[in-house]
């Protein structure tokens, strides 16, 4: 175990140092999945929204639908997206392929039913609530959605949390697409993969703490956020 | 001696509302059972009856937020529709406030309600300063007290100034203070023409407020009239019973229709 201690020290020794390649792959980790997370809500909140105050026809099929793309394994959207944007693919001609905005591409599609699915929850309970006053006031659909997203604000960022916690810690999914080109496509959890099978503990350890630190920042900020909301019982 | 609503309609005076044989069922059971009366314009109606008896849904049947299974709501001799409902304002039994501060609960009231954003803020003040509440327009609405959120609803609704205001037994749960400020708040708005029509379970409450009574019984009509009269001098064997504090059970439900009838 003494071997352990050395190692993390070493590995705290590269992150203290600001080391180049260590802040260019932790820069472009964020990169890749705020922007994937952005993305998702744009989608996700809009359509989760829409399936938790509404009433339609095939409503519980999307709900069904939803839930279980919750779980997609990410290697598997590693795939189909890869199969999309490969040469031969639709979506072939972009050349997209072994670069960050595949990466963004395939994250979007993890997470955005993780989104739409937990928004829909929270919409729902919500619209319980208010449906009865709403309708008392004559609020129009689209101003129905708008008010419940907005009020359930604070419920939406927890939900927004869930989806970067998994963007951030998926590894199969921008492996595929991404390819893990140094200075390219190289993010902290395909670092960790590679560099550990390289025997290279220092690098891989460091990028393992720098992600659990981001972790526990982005966690407890959102947690600071929705206490003081609790205070104005405004979550 | 003020005429009753029949009287009313019996001069030609249109009433403001009519309900006419409403009926509605749900999984099998009827809840509401053939229901007809008139709310007249300008007046406070206190809908009085047991649980059950159906009181919240026909305040809801009345708003359209529930259709009946038959029978039919006239506003001013015509169908309810989205224009006459807009005229209409509910505060209920529990008031649901948004997750934000007191003024914009009032401003997305308004803004529902139409009413162009430059008036919302003005209009706002004026309909909380009614309810004694504009040094609380910055709190969030969910942290006031019971009293204060019932008020809040009242005045939001009223805000948008509509000419019926129902109300579900508003004070359920608010001490004596917080009721007196809520009944104060509910004659300031029939002062100002608008016509009231609210449940409550409490006597006191209907003869303080009320002015004509509905009392329901097992989902009908078990009489209607002043609700001066009526609560000293009730003629139905139902409200007899609940005025002398005795239960009136279902096993004689069946007498209770034909006295009812008579």
């Amino acid at each position: 175990m003494g071997d352990f201690w050395q190692i993390l020290g070493e590995s705290f020794r590269l992150i203290w140092a600001g080391d180049g390649d260590l802040m260019a792959i932790i820069l472009l980790s964020l990169r890749v999945t705020l922007t994937a997370v952005f993305l998702s809500c744009l989608i996700g909140l809009p359509l989760g929204a829409a399936v938790g105050a509404f009433r339609f026809p095939g409503r519980a099929l999307v709900n069904v639908v939803l839930n279980a793309l919750m779980g997609l394994p990410p290697v598997v959207v590693g795939l189909v997206v890869y199969l999309m944007l490969s040469a031969s693919g639709p979506l072939g001609p972009l050349q997209w392929l072994y670069t960050p905005t595949a990466m963004i591409i395939a994250q979007t599609v993890l997470v955005t039913p993780i989104v739409a699915a937990l928004t829909r929850q929270v919409i729902e309970d919500l619209n319980t609530e208010y449906a009865e006053q709403f309708a008392s006031m004559g609020v129009g659909p689209i101003a129905r959605v708008y008010a419940l997203l907005w009020d359930g604000r604070f419920s939406l960022l927890t939900v927004a949390l869930a989806g970067f916690g998994r963007a951030v810690a998926e590894v199969g999914a921008v492996l595929i697409v991404g390819g893990n080109i140094n200075h390219v496509t190289r993010v902290m959890t395909t670092t960790i993969a590679l560099e550990t099978s390289r025997g290279n503990l220092q690098l891989a350890l460091a990028l393992g703490v720098v992600l659990l630190v981001i972790a526990l920042v982005v966690n407890a900020i959102v947690m600071a956020l929705r206490a003081s909301a609790v205070r104005s019982a405004y979550a | 001696m003020p005429e009753t609503v029949a009287d009313l309609v019996e001069d030609g005076v249109l009433p403001l509302m009519q309900a006419n044989g409403l009926v509605f069922e749900t999984g099998g059971g009827r809840l509401v059972d053939g229901l007809s009366f008139h709310i007249a314009e300008g007046r406070r109606t206190v809908v009085m009856g047991p649980n059950g008896a159906g009181k919240s849904l026909t305040l809801r049947l009345l708003h359209g937020l529930v259709q009946p299974t038959a029978g039919d709501v006239l506003w001013r001799g015509r169908p309810l529709d989205a224009a006459a409902r807009a005229n209409q304002a509910m505060v209920f039994q529990r008031p649901v406030l948004l997750r934000r501060s007191v003024l914009a609960n009032m401003r997305f009231a308004l803004a529902a309600a139409g009413v162009p954003r430059r008036d919302r803020s003005a209009r706002a003040l004026e309909a909380l300063s009614q309810a004694r509440l504009e040094t609380l327009a910055h709190r969030p609405a969910r942290v006031l007290s019971g009293g204060e959120q019932q008020r809040l609803a009242i005045a939001r609704a009223l805000g948008c100034r509509p000419q019926l205001l129902f109300l579900d037994e508003p004070t359920a749960s608010l001490d004596p203070a917080a009721t007196k400020a809520v009944e104060d708040l509910i004659l300031t708005a029939s002062d100002e023409g608008i016509t009231v029509v609210m449940v409550t379970h409490d006597t006191g409450q209907a003869r303080r407020l009320g002015q004509d009574l509905i009392f329901l019984h097992a989902g009908r009509v078990a009489e209607t009239g002043l609700a001066a009269e009526r609560l000293n001098q009730p003629h139905s064997p139902q409200l007899a019973a609940w005025l002398a504090g005795r239960l009136w059970l279902d096993g004689s439900d069946n007498t209770a229709h034909e006295a009812s009838a008579r």
